[in-house]
Order: C-alpha cells, then sequence, then structure tokens
C-alpha cells in the first residue's frame, strides 16, 4: 500500500469496442517500468487515460494514495504526473530555453503574471541552465526548435517533463524516430533521471528497453499479458504468440 | 559515445538589449509618422483620428487573434460597448475626456469578459460564427435601446470639457488628434510589455499547441479570459476616443461590418507583432480615403484588389517586409514600423 502510483481495473471502451481492459499495476519510488506490446496494444491509450486526457469507462489512477481518477490532465499534472508525447509536442517558433522558462515559470504559478518580462528573469534562469544542461541541451537551447534535431527535440520532451518535478513520468517511446546514433544520448538522459522518480517507459527499442527497465509489463489486444523481469519476458508463450500473432496478421492485412 | 554537455552553462542573454532598443525605435517611429500626420494633413485630423481609434481596434483583434489564435468577426462588439458607454456617460454629465476614455475601456473589458466567456466555449468555425452572432446581439440591442443610445439616429450631443481644463475639443480636431495620439502610445506601450511578460509568452504556447500547454500544468481558459478581458479594453477606448473626436455614436460602431474590416486591416498588417495592426490600419484606410475619392463607385474593388495581391505576395503581412530588410532581427515577432 506503500506505491507510489497505483492503477486499479483500468477499462475504457470506445461503444463496444474494449481498448483497455481491467490493466492494473503499481509502482513504487525509483521505479523503472517498461511497458511494451504490439501495435494497437493500446499503450498509447493507457497512457492518455493514467494522464487524464481520455476518461476511463472503470477503474480508479491512484497517486500517492490519493484517488485523481476525477481530476482532469492538468490537475494531475500539478500533482505530479507528468507525460511526454510519442510524436513531440512543442512550439517551433520557441527555443529551448524559452520552453523551459515557461514550464519552470508555470510550476512556480508564475506564468500567468503581466508584470516582468519573460526573457532574462533571473529568479529562474539558473534552473532552466541546470536542466538543459543535464540534457545537452545547452549548445542549441537559443535555437528554434524547428531548426534543432529531432533527437534534440525529444530530449527537450523530457526538458519539459523534468521542469515540472514529477513523482510519476510516464514516457510515450522517447527514442520514437530518433537516428539510431542519437539513441546513445537519449539513453544517457533516461539514466541520468531522478533515482526516487516513478518512471513507465513504453518503447520499441528492446535493447534500450532492457537496459533500462527493472520490470517488464507487456499489453496486448489492451490487456497485461505479462509482468515480471526483463530476463523473463522474452521466453513467456503468451508474449511471442502475442507479438507473432500480431506479426502474422500484419504479413496477411500486407 | 556523444560528448554530452560539452557546455554546461548558458551564455549571458544577448538580445535583451537590442529588444528594448527596437522596440524603442518602433515607439519612437509611431510618434514621428504621428506628428508628420498632424503637420502633414491638417485638413484630415478628424480622419486621422479616426484611424487611431480604428488602430486601437484592429490592437485589440491582434491581441487575442495574432496572440492567443482565436479568430473573431465580433470585436466591434466591445469597440461599440466603449463608445456607448462613453456617449451615454457623456450626456448625463459625465464629460471629462480622459474620464469617458477610463468608462471606454472598463465596458470594453466587460463586454470582453462576456464575450470571451461565451466564445471560449466553442472552438474553431463555431468560435468563428458564436462571434458575429454576438456582435449582430450587440448592434440589435444597440438599435432597440434608442431611449438611451439614439437608436438608428446615434446617439448625437456629446459636450465635452477642456483636456486637463485647458484644451477644449476644437473644431478642427487638432486637440482630439494629440489626445488620440497619446493614448495610442500609451496603450501600444503598455501591450509591448502585455505580449513581453511570462503571459504573453503563456499565450503564445496556446497558440501553437493548447495540448502542450495543458500538458505543462496551466489551464488555457482563463489565460484565453484574460487575454478577452485586455483586449476588451483596448477595443473599448478605441470605442470611447471615436466618441469622443466626433460626438456622436452611431450603429455603425457596433457592426459586423467594422468587425470583418478590422480583421481585414490585422491581416493586411500582419498578425502577432503589434506594429502590424498599425500599418494594416494604416494602409487599409489610407487607400480607402484616397481611392473612394478617385472612383467613388470601384473603390472597394481596388481595396479587395490590394489585399488579393499583399495575402498573395505576403502571407505574413505588410510588416513582414521589415523582416525581410531586417535580417538581424532575431527571435522576437515584433517589425518596426
Amino acid at each position: 500500500m506503500s506505491d507510489l502510483f497505483r492503477v486499479e481495473g483500468l477499462t475504457k471502451s470506445f461503444g463496444g469496442l474494449a481498448v483497455s481492459r481491467d490493466i492494473s499495476l503499481s509502482m513504487p519510488e525509483g521505479e523503472r517500468l517498461a511497458l511494451i506490446g504490439p501495435n494497437g496494444a493500446g499503450k498509447t491509450t493507457f497512457v492518455n487515460l493514467v494522464t487524464g486526457q481520455l476518461a476511463p469507462s472503470a477503474g480508479r489512477v491512484i497517486l500517492n494514495g490519493e484517488d485523481v481518477t476525477g481530476l482532469g490532465a492538468v490537475r494531475r499534472v500539478r500533482k505530479g504526473l507528468v507525460r511526454t508525447f510519442q510524436v513531440t509536442r512543442l512550439f517551433s517558433d520557441m527555443t529551448p530555453e524559452e520552453h523551459v522558462t515557461l514550464t519552470v515559470l508555470q510550476r512556480e504559478g508564475k506564468a500567468s503574471r503581466l508584470l516582468g518580462r519573460f526573457h532574462g528573469n533571473s529568479q529562474v534562469s539558473g534552473e532552466v541552465e541546470s536542466i538543459l544542461a543535464t540534457l545537452g541541451l545547452i549548445e542549441v537551447a537559443r535555437r528554434k526548435v524547428r531548426e534543432i534535431a529531432y533527437g534534440q527535440q525529444r530530449l527537450l520532451e523530457i526538458a519539459i517533463a523534468l521542469a515540472l518535478r514529477p513523482k510519476v513520468l510516464l514516457l510515450d517511446e522517447p527514442a520514437a524516430g530518433v537516428p539510431s546514433s542519437d539513441t546513445p544520448r537519449i539513453e544517457q538522459a533516461l539514466e541520468r533521471l531522478p533515482p526516487s522518480l516513478a518512471v513507465l517507459m513504453i518503447e520499441h527499442d528492446m535493447d534500450l528497453v532492457f537496459r533500462f527497465a527493472k520490470r517488464v509489463v507487456v499489453l496486448a489486444a489492451g490487456e497485461i499479458i505479462f509482468e515480471g523481469l526483463p530476463s523473463e519476458v522474452a521466453a513467456d508463450p503468451k508474449v511471442r504468440e502475442a507479438y507473432l500473432g500480431s506479426y502474422a496478421n500484419a504479413r496477411s492485412v500486407a | 559515445m556523444q560528448t554530452l554537455a560539452q557546455s554546461e552553462k548558458l551564455a549571458a542573454a544577448p538580445s535583451l538589449g537590442s529588444r528594448f532598443l527596437r522596440d524603442a525605435i518602433g515607439i519612437a517611429a509611431i510618434i514621428v509618422a504621428g506628428i508628420a500626420g498632424y503637420f502633414l494633413f491638417p485638413d484630415n485630423l478628424a480622419l486621422l483620428t479616426r484611424v487611431i481609434a480604428v488602430g486601437l481596434l484592429v490592437l485589440s483583434i491582434d491581441l487575442i487573434t495574432g496572440y492567443c489564435g482565436v479568430a473573431t468577426l465580433g470585436q466591434a462588439a466591445l469597440f461599440g460597448a466603449g463608445a456607448y458607454a462613453a456617449g451615454i456617460a457623456c450626456v448625463n454629465g459625465v464629460t471629462e475626456p480622459l474620464t469617458l476614455i477610463l468608462i471606454g475601456a472598463i465596458a470594453g473589458a466587460a463586454a470582453g469578459l462576456l464575450m470571451g466567456t461565451i466564445m471560449l466555449r466553442a472552438h474553431g468555425l463555431a468560435q468563428l460564427v458564436l462571434s458575429i452572432a454576438i456582435v449582430q446581439l450587440f448592434h440589435e440591442a444597440a438599435n432597440k435601446a434608442s431611449a438611451y443610445t439614439g437608436g438608428s439616429d446615434g446617439l448625437a450631443g456629446l459636450m465635452l470639457s477642456p483636456l486637463f481644463g485647458m484644451f477644449e475639443f476644437d473644431l478642427w480636431g487638432q486637440t482630439a488628434y494629440l489626445f488620440g495620439l497619446a493614448l495610442l502610445v500609451v496603450v501600444f506601450v503598455v501591450l509591448k510589455f502585455v505580449v513581453a511578460s511570462p503571459f504573453g509568452m503563456l499565450c503564445r504556447g496556446i497558440k501553437e499547441d493548447p495540448v502542450r500547454i495543458g500538458a505543462m500544468g496551466a489551464f488555457v481558459f482563463p489565460v484565453l479570459l484574460k487575454m478577452f478581458v485586455i483586449s476588451g479594453a483596448v477595443a473599448g477606448m478605441g470605442g470611447a476616443l471615436a466618441a469622443i473626436s466626433t460626438q456622436v455614436v452611431g450603429l455603425d460602431s457596433v457592426s459586423f461590418e467594422l468587425s470583418a474590416n478590422a480583421l481585414v486591416m490585422l491581416v493586411l498588417g500582419g498578425l502577432g507583432s503589434l506594429y502590424g495592426a498599425l500599418i494594416g490600419t494604416v494602409i487599409f484606410m489610407g487607400f480607402e480615403h484616397v481611392v473612394s475619392a478617385i472612383n467613388p463607385f470601384h473603390w472597394m474593388t481596388m481595396v479587395g484588389a490590394l489585399l488579393i495581391a499583399v495575402v498573395l505576395a505576403l502571407p505574413g503581412g505588410l510588416s513582414s517586409i521589415a523582416d525581410a530588410i531586417l535580417p538581424s532581427r532575431g527571435r522576437t515577432r515584433g517589425g518596426k514600423a
């Protein structure tokens, strides 16, 4: 019961189609959990349910012993339940420094202030600098986001999330679309996440999953079919079936 | 393995001084242009004052459309609220010009609060349609409440006391024009601070991706509503200035046509820089004035042709010419006038 974060019986149906079925899992402080599964298994739906972008048909989301199921997405962020996006959602005309500054100001409750200038705000610039430095983004801190490499944009997604000082961080495919030459930088950033933070990562890159995760959960057709150590997952017959089945289906469609 | 964090320190913010200098030059240019107008067109000061009043209206649209991404075709509702509030107060004995501007600002802000509350319930096209519906309702209300507004005859007989007890509102409109110019400069400076504040940055973020702003833990609705109130105050001051300078308030000040024209002026000048709003207003109204004198029958066609030419050749509006001329402008979207 001392779990930092818990999900109980989370279910979501669109009409008659259940995309999440009775998902329950829990994460203690410092957790490094990977959520994997074939395409269409409902991984992103699960993140959306947890963060409040979608309302579940049944089930509860509990953070720090508090039921947050009834709260909207913004309130959950303020309580420390933070996500990144599978496809980066950044402001293309703003710089990384501006993104992180805006996020820190928001966390401090100062983002809607009319007084004072946004740029050169010395109260937050030290923290902004250290977050950008942690993720190796100092070099591009003053370039517009649309001018920086995709791998750096992914790192900025993580920087924004960290600037919110989360308790639970949900990373939706942090390395998706990143050229393999840049994945070491993402991995390094993941290694540097605060130790007490509970992290749930959705990822397809199995090498990354094995190096990062202490525990793996496999989702297929909206259900948890495996929960255990990374070393056990490949040998599990249900997991093999789910993956092979989906590949077989994909081939027959194509 | 790539070396991470070659540099751990950010250079000191380089552009703060140049940003300030740029704004100072821009504001100086507005003052110089305004004073030049006073000496070059002494017989057209009433028109120039009208340009300033409409310029405030267009600025107010830039705040919610250019900075927040909420399109509106009903902004004259806020302009008209300010004009009628100032007009009615004036007829009822409040004749001090600055007080009337303040009354206009308050009425505009209140109307902005109402309009924002309604419009922000919807998105996209439905939002635009709501804005039209609101200005039509305001128009109809002003028409029906003729006991207060004079209805379709307009509200006439505004008698003003001299500004600061010294400067009479003369027949040539010199006092009104200089008063309007001073008001515009003050409002412009204040708005430059607003858009450079954390709040202004938050609005820019909302314009680009409200979902991302939500994931940063910020509520979108109160931010946009706040901007509607600020925008309403600016539009209301424009309306009050129009009422003071012409000493009459007509139904056209709360019309769909004025709303649509003002949006056209903004697109002509360019969104999201404040300068574009003023450039667009001056060019549109100047062009309208000149062309309608040359050809009173086909001037609207010419205005339409100008608009098409600008939109096709300069999608960023006329103020984007400044971007091309001044490549070192850096990150802010503000252009020079």
